[in-house]
């Protein structure tokens, strides 16, 4: 006889508008009910009784208003919110009433959603949300295919601009340093070398002044415009708008102040916020390698642009495949064949994009498996409690309460636990992930890490909280589905003896295995680590300064710099303390790198093509191996005669010899041609040590050319010491002003430098360190949870068994043998899949093998004390029943 | 009492509308309405309407207005919509169908085996 609501919607305001009427209903519907009582009265009374005694009988007859009340409540559809709300008040009731149960739980889930949070954002802000500029969905960057290499020469990049039909526009940037001198102190500072076209086409708007445009450009040294950044406008000019226009000198040429960019824009790349944006016309004045003629010269950094609207991906690779193969046929000697592919911009193209990614995918899925071990506790948590409240279970359903209406208040509770959960790991996020946006591990290089949290993660967050509360909040379903009101009732407080494994047990072996996989992948991390420190860089960076100058930002040609770093050499290496000083133009290990192809003596067509090896390159003093103590292993060093006018040597590492000069001992004297024909000849011979920006690369072939021969202005001075370099800063600074008062300098030991090689590990394995601990907390949780519900459960039979004259290894076998069971068998699953998961980190963390006896040892010992922390309390409260307290109270 | 058949379910809902079909009433005067033309015949639970009423309500088919009741005493009364008299007329028809047909089946006479 019930109709379907006519309009849902109609249905639904009604019920939204019974639910806040409701004392008003509550009015109306008592109102309506006595006036059926006074009628039923008069009517009685009309029979002959007197009217109190009419009224008296008529309520009689009338029955139990309350419960009429309540389903007329029910009958005008006030209904399903109103028993949520009753689900939630109760619920809230219940959780209030152990205290301790609802901390322990949203705690744990407040870590294990906020774990997921902050891996997700960081995941969500390098990968999966597009650049911060308008429709950066359809912004990409262009990579040369075949060698993954995003960096063009600027007359090739000149041609995908205006030979491609598939962008709007292509923009081009690239990353420099310089000296910025407005007639203060110089200082240093980053920027980005920029196509004119670059502001607009990324569609950017100016906060104040104006943008470069592409009209600016009229050849080499034609736009001497500055753009800045409006964190550095008010860092460094105090937000002043009459700076707009003013002139500052960079690296001494002078540069007019065009305009700030707005606050929200930090450039196109993640990472790295520059201070300021110059036209790339004007790159050579800031340094020598900014060539816009040589087309072989790669130093454009990016180039990026919008789709025209309607063009594929796909379509706009084959245009610029047509592009490469017309260059190909144009430049053979400069352009190899090229494909090209379109990479997200950001992250400069698949040069770090692939380790990264899969770092942070297989963060997430640890994460993931955080929440789930998370899950498995509370899950077995609320099993424990839903057993204990048999009776009271058994009691509603006695009484009439439904099944259904029992399992909605459980579930309810768990809601109400994860979002509460949620709403703590998410707050707990959001603080972490604000930090992590302003961190500056790497003191001369500014970083921008794009992470703060967003809608995404927000959903992401609440998500997780509903699943994992419904996850757990499923657990005791069964067991509400079984419970048979009148067994239970009649039996009390159920005292069977469980021998057969439950879904309890498969939950804590589930959570343990997933706790020792995460201490075995932090184990072998940390391990991997240390490993690494301790492995053979081909330095020595203890007690060693780098003091890193740029001639060129003083205004220094290339024929007085090389005077210029001979005498700083000299003024430093004359300062007490100092006992040796060398030059290199990048240290090891250093953020970049030179590389150069090498060719054979016998090649003679020098196409990239036909390189014997691509090399690293170090333009060096001769003390530059004493400075850095790199051992000499035959040959000579290089000498101050290896000058412009000598004929060119070099001296080169093992693997070199080996790969291009056929065998490391007989390399000496032996000559290799450079990419523009230089012959030179092979001096001396040096160990092997890492060079790039990563520990975990191959051995890799490494030249050291004189610095005198192969002039550089950008250039560090190794300066080891006896004491602690610290000391020696003041006196090296007073040194260099002594010389040169307007060349910036900037000084920091090597090991904070290696910092920059150590990142990715170093970050790895706190990441990992973190994710271990959390795992470690929760089998902690998870064990003592179930061994204290274990002991408490058989109390009385523990009593007896103490009673009877049981032993207290008898004692504790019996209480505690099946947790410490379990806890065996999760962890040796979870070491095997440990184990087999940490293959992955190898590529990351260098070193790191889980094949290691001491992981396998520390793993086993992390999870015995684990066990021993956890059934520590349940132990002791097993031993010290008393069973005469325990039989009298029962 | 006794002579009073207990109501089957959902069958009150049906009883209501026919009530209320005959003229606006308020809840007293719909019992006696059902008592009177079923022959007092059927037993309503005075309090059991309420929740009856209610629901017709808001399934659209009743609406309630406040007004003064003969005794001269505030009540609320209850009258048919247009979706409420076509429900009746539907429902109507379908128990008619449905009693003709149990009463049918019962008034058959044993077979002999």
């Amino acid at each position: 006889m019930k109709l379907p609501d006519p309009l849902p919607f109609a249905s639904l305001r009604f019920r939204i508008a019974t639910l806040f009427q409701r004392s008003r209903m509550n009015a109306e519907m008592e109102e309506e009910l006595r006036s059926h009582i006074q009628h039923r009265a008069d009517d009685l009374e009309r029979s002959g009784i007197g009217r109190a005694q009419a009224e008296r009988r008529a309520r009689i007859e009338f029955g139990g208003r309350e419960k009429y009340k309540e389903e007329c409540h029910q009958a005008a559809g006030g209904n399903s919110i109103e028993i949520l709300l009753q689900d939630v008040r109760y619920s809230a009731r219940q959780l209030r009433k152990s205290p301790g149960f609802t901390i322990a739980a949203v705690l744990t889930l407040a870590l294990a959603i906020g774990a997921n949070a902050v891996v997700f954002a960081v995941l969500n802000g390098l990968f999966l949300r597009p650049l911060k500029v308008p429709h950066g969905e359809s912004l990409y960057a262009i990579q040369r295919g075949n060698d993954t290499y995003i960096i063009q020469s600027y007359p090739d990049y000149i041609d995908l601009r205006d030979r491609n039909r598939s962008f709007e526009s292509l923009a081009a940037y690239t990353i420099v340093q310089a000296g910025l001198d407005t007639g203060k102190d110089p200082s240093h500072v980053w920027l980005y070398g920029v196509s004119g076209n670059y502001f607009d086409a990324l569609g950017i708007q100016p906060y104040a002044g104006r943008f470069i445009h592409s009209s600016d450009e009229q050849g080499p040294n034609s736009a001497p415009y500055i753009v800045l950044t409006y964190g550095y406008w008010h860092s460094h000019f105090q937000g002043d708008r009459s700076v707009i226009g003013s002139v500052v000198r960079l690296n001494k040429h002078p540069f007019t102040i065009l305009g700030v960019t707005p606050p929200e824009f930090h450039g196109t790349l993640l990472f790295f916020s520059p201070d300021f944006f110059v036209p790339l016309v004007n790159q050579q004045q800031l340094v020598a390698w900014a060539d816009l003629n040589a087309r072989g010269t790669r130093w454009v950094f990016e180039v990026l642009g919008h789709l025209k609207p309607g063009v594929t991906p796909a379509q706009a690779k084959a245009d610029l495949d047509s592009v490469g193969a017309y260059l190909h046929q144009a430049y053979p000697k400069e352009d190899d064949q090229a494909s090209f592919s379109l990479v997200r911009p950001g992250l400069h193209g698949d040069f770090f994009a692939p380790a990264m990614r899969a770092f942070l995918a297989g963060l997430m899925l640890l994460a993931g498996l955080i929440l789930l071990a998370a899950c498995a506790n509370l899950g077995s948590l609320f099993a424990a409690r839903a057993s204990d409240r048999g009776r009271e279970v058994a009691l509603r359903l006695a009484l009439g309460s439904s099944r259904i209406r029992i399992l909605r208040q459980l579930l309810t509770e768990a809601i109400l636990i994860s979002l509460a959960g949620g709403a703590a790991g998410l707050l707990g996020s959001i603080a972490l992930l604000h930090r992590l946006s302003g961190w500056q591990p790497f003191p001369q290089f500014p970083m921008n890490i794009p992470v703060s949290p967003d809608a995404s993660v927000y959903l992401v967050a609440l998500g997780l909280a509903l699943v994992s509360g419904f996850l757990f909040g499923i657990v005791p379903v069964r067991q509400v589905f079984r419970t048979n009101p009148y067994e239970i009732v009649k039996a009390g407080s159920s005292a069977r003896l469980v021998r057969r494994i439950t879904v309890r047990d498969i939950l804590l072996v589930a959570q343990i295995a997933i706790c020792a996989v995460l201490v075995t992948s932090s184990l072998v991390a940390v391990r991997g680590l240390a490993r690494s420190m301790r492995s053979k860089l081909g330095f020595e960076p203890k007690n060693v300064l780098l003091v890193d100058t740029d001639l060129s930002m003083a205004g220094y040609t290339e024929d007085r710099a090389a005077a210029m770093q001979r005498r700083i050499v000299d003024a430093v290496g004359a300062i007490p303390g100092v006992s040796a000083v060398g030059l290199v133009d990048t240290p090891p290990l250093h953020m970049g790198w030179g590389v150069s192809n090498v060719f054979t003596d016998q090649t003679t067509d020098l196409r990239p093509a036909n390189a014997a090896a691509q090399a690293v390159t170090y333009k060096i003093s001769p003390e530059y191996f004493q400075a850095a103590r790199t051992t000499l292993l035959a040959g000579r060093n290089l000498s101050l005669h290896d000058d412009k006018d000598a004929p060119r040597v070099a001296v080169v590492n093992r693997e070199f010899a080996g790969k291009i000069l056929g065998s490391a001992t007989n390399a000496l004297g032996k000559h290799y041609k450079m990419p523009d024909g230089t012959r030179i000849e092979v001096v001396g011979l040096v160990e092997d040590g890492k060079y790039t920006a990563n520990l975990a690369e191959a051995p890799q072939p490494a030249m050291f050319l004189p610095i005198l021969q192969f002039p550089a202005s950008e250039t560090a001075l190794v300066l080891r010491s006896n004491r602690d370099p610290e000391q020696l800063v003041a006196a090296i600074r007073r040194t260099l002003r002594d010389l040169d008062a307007g060349l910036p300098a900037f000084i920091q030991t090597w090991d904070e430098e290696m910092n920059g090689a150590l990142f990715a590990a170093r970050t790895a394995t706190v990441s990992l360190g973190i994710l271990g601990m959390m795992g470690a907390m929760l089998s902690i949780t998870g064990i003592f949870g179930m061994a204290a519900y274990s002991v408490s459960k058989r109390l009385r039979e523990l009593g007896i068994r103490i009673a009877l004259g049981a032993k207290r290894t008898e004692v504790l076998q019996a209480a505690l043998g099946r947790p410490v069971k379990l806890l065996a068998f999760g962890s040796a699953a979870g070491l095997v899949l440990g184990v087999l998961a940490s293959q992955v980190l190898a590529s990351i963390v260098y070193l790191a093998t889980p094949r290691d006896p001491l992981v396998l040892g520390g793993v086993v010992l992390a999870m015995a004390l684990l066990g021993l922390l956890a059934t520590w309390i349940p132990a002791q409260r097993a031993l010290s029943i008393d069973p005469l307290i325990l039989l009298r109270e029962e | 009492m006794n002579d009073q058949a207990q109501l089957l379910p959902g069958t009150l809902d049906l009883l209501i509308l026919k009530a209320v079909s005959l003229g606006p009433l308020h809840g007293y005067g719909i019992l006696l309405r059902i008592g009177q033309i079923s022959g007092n015949a059927l037993l309503v639970e005075q309090g059991a309407l309420y929740p009856g009423l209610f629901r017709l309500v808001r399934q659209g088919l009743l609406k309630a207005n406040w007004g003064v009741s003969e005794n001269n005493r505030r009540a609320k009364f209850y009258e048919l919509t247009a979706a409420g008299r076509r429900r009746l007329r539907e429902e109507t028809d379908s128990w008619n169908r449905l009693a003709a047909a149990i009463a049918t089946a019962l008034s058959q006479q044993p077979e002999e085996a």
